[in-house]
């Protein structure tokens, strides 16, 4: 995958632009300190069958990838949010793994447009 | 007041990333800006520090947004800052629900630079209106207006209440003001308003209106108080004693003394907020406050400084002594009122 199929890119450069590029570097930065640990929290969620805190992790990476215009990526994780809501975990697990499977494509892409 | 002046504001989001972009983005447009990774984080930073506005985000672990939002709304304290939900779009029910407990506005994440600018200006406005309002409060209206404001809100709305309704009136005064300067009149009525009010609030009375030399005053509202007859009386008669002081100050420096009468009555008043949100006084109308000013207007029939209806005189303890003035056909009454009068010497 390319970036910009990744990321959308006028959403990044809005926000690239809104908070400065040297900023955007921290904030992407922040994203990949986070977005691992609230996966991690999301796999452990599901072994539980504990559908608030796995709600709950999926809305905080949905909202965090939004903002960098990883929207696709995004609404996988909203659809998780979904699940989470509706307490129906059951078709879960394929879709975890295809959100942790994105994640490398959006750190990767992400990596790439915060150093260009 | 530049509308968006800055403010200092608490961003609370479990998200870093949230919580750097709205922090960035905040401090672009000037406002200082601290941050909570949670709800029970944010309120010790809100008992520790003022703050003029704070950014909730809904879904945070620990406590989330709605116990924020209900603890702050219990908490005098914490009630009157302003608080923007951040939500994703799709949680629209959350922000109503949010609305409903308190929050004053929503913004949707990502947030939008520009309205985030406009909604926090917007805020930050409002708050600033509210705290100057509540500084007139403080200046203007007695403590249990003020407290009564704050904990009920400004809800304009009326009710029936038992109270005693007291008017108080200088005799003579355009008299005493012709015979002085006019910078001498203001003191004089400063003094006196000074005097009035201690006397009325130590009885646990709020004096709602002060027009020219006169006054009225309230006894068991806004704050329930069972013996608010006996407590109007003995404002009137601390208040006629407060006088006696006064005169003695100034037949000392060779001026005029003056006189005041009192009207007291009770029984059933309409008491509210009356105004605008902007500007709103607590005031009790009625048949019952039309009898008290009656009755201070009839000190100047009667010749004694304080009158009381029956309804005051049956609810008053032995102790205090009333002498019959008997049944008077006042103003604007169709019936004749009996009328008691309050010696001012009770220690006999």
């Amino acid at each position: 995958m390319n970036p910009p199929s990744v990321i959308d890119l006028p959403t990044f450069e809005a926000l690239k632009e809104a908070m400065g590029a040297d900023f955007i570097s921290e904030l992407v930065q922040a994203y990949f300190d986070e977005t691992p640990q609230l996966l991690a929290k999301l796999q452990q969620a599901l072994a539980k069958q504990d559908c608030d805190a796995f709600r709950q992790a999926a809305h905080s990476i949905k909202s965090t990838s939004n903002s960098f215009g990883a929207l696709e990526f995004g609404a996988q994780a909203k659809e998780l949010e979904m699940m989470g809501r509706e307490a129906r975990l059951d078709g879960a697990p394929g879709k975890v793994e295809s959100l942790l499977t994105g994640y490398e494509a959006v750190k990767q892409a992400l990596a790439e447009l915060s150093r260009g | 007041m530049a509308s968006g002046g800055p403010g200092r504001l608490l961003v609370v989001d479990d998200n870093k990333v949230n919580r750097l972009l709205l922090g960035r983005s905040l401090e672009q447009q000037g406002h200082s800006i601290e941050m909570a990774e949670n709800g029970r984080q944010a309120l010790e930073m809100m008992h520790a520090r003022p703050f003029d506005l704070v950014l909730l985000d809904i879904e945070m672990p620990e406590m989330d947004g709605y116990q924020v939002l209900e603890k702050v709304s219990a908490d005098l304290q914490l009630r009157d800052i302003p608080i923007i939900i951040t939500s994703a779009l799709e949680e629209l029910n959350s922000v109503v629900r949010c609305i409903e407990m308190g929050a004053e506005d929503y913004l949707t994440k990502p947030v939008n630079p520009v309205l985030l600018k406009a909604r926090i200006g917007a805020s930050l406005e409002k708050k600033r209106l509210r705290d100057q309002q509540r500084e007139l409060i403080r200046k203007f209206a007695t403590s249990e207006v003020a407290t009564d404001l704050e904990t009920s809100g400004f809800s304009l709305g009326g009710k029936f209440v038992e109270a005693t309704a007291m008017f108080s009136d200088i005799r003579s005064f355009t008299t005493i003001a012709e015979s002085q300067t006019p910078a001498e009149t203001i003191e004089l009525l400063n003094t006196y308003y000074t005097l009035m009010f201690e006397a009325i609030s130590d009885q646990g009375g709020v004096v709602n209106q002060m027009v020219g030399d006169g006054l009225m005053a309230i006894f068991g509202a806004p704050l329930v108080q069972a013996d608010h007859c006996e407590r109007a009386v003995k404002a009137s008669l601390d208040m006629i004693d407060m006088i006696r002081l006064l005169n003695a100050d100034r037949l000392a420096q060779g001026k005029a003394e003056i006189r005041i009468g009192i009207g007291i009555a009770s029984g059933q008043v309409i008491a509210g907020y009356t105004g605008t949100t902007r500007r709103a006084t607590y005031t009790c109308v009625g048949d019952t406050v039309n009898l008290a000013a009656r009755l201070e207007s009839h000190t100047k029939v009667v010749g004694k400084p304080i009158l009381i209806d029956d309804t005051t005189r049956g609810a008053l303890s032995p102790a205090i002594k009333v002498e019959a003035e008997g049944p008077f056909q006042l103003k604007g009454k169709t019936a004749e009122v009996q009328v008691f009068s309050v010696p001012l010497n009770q220690k006999e």
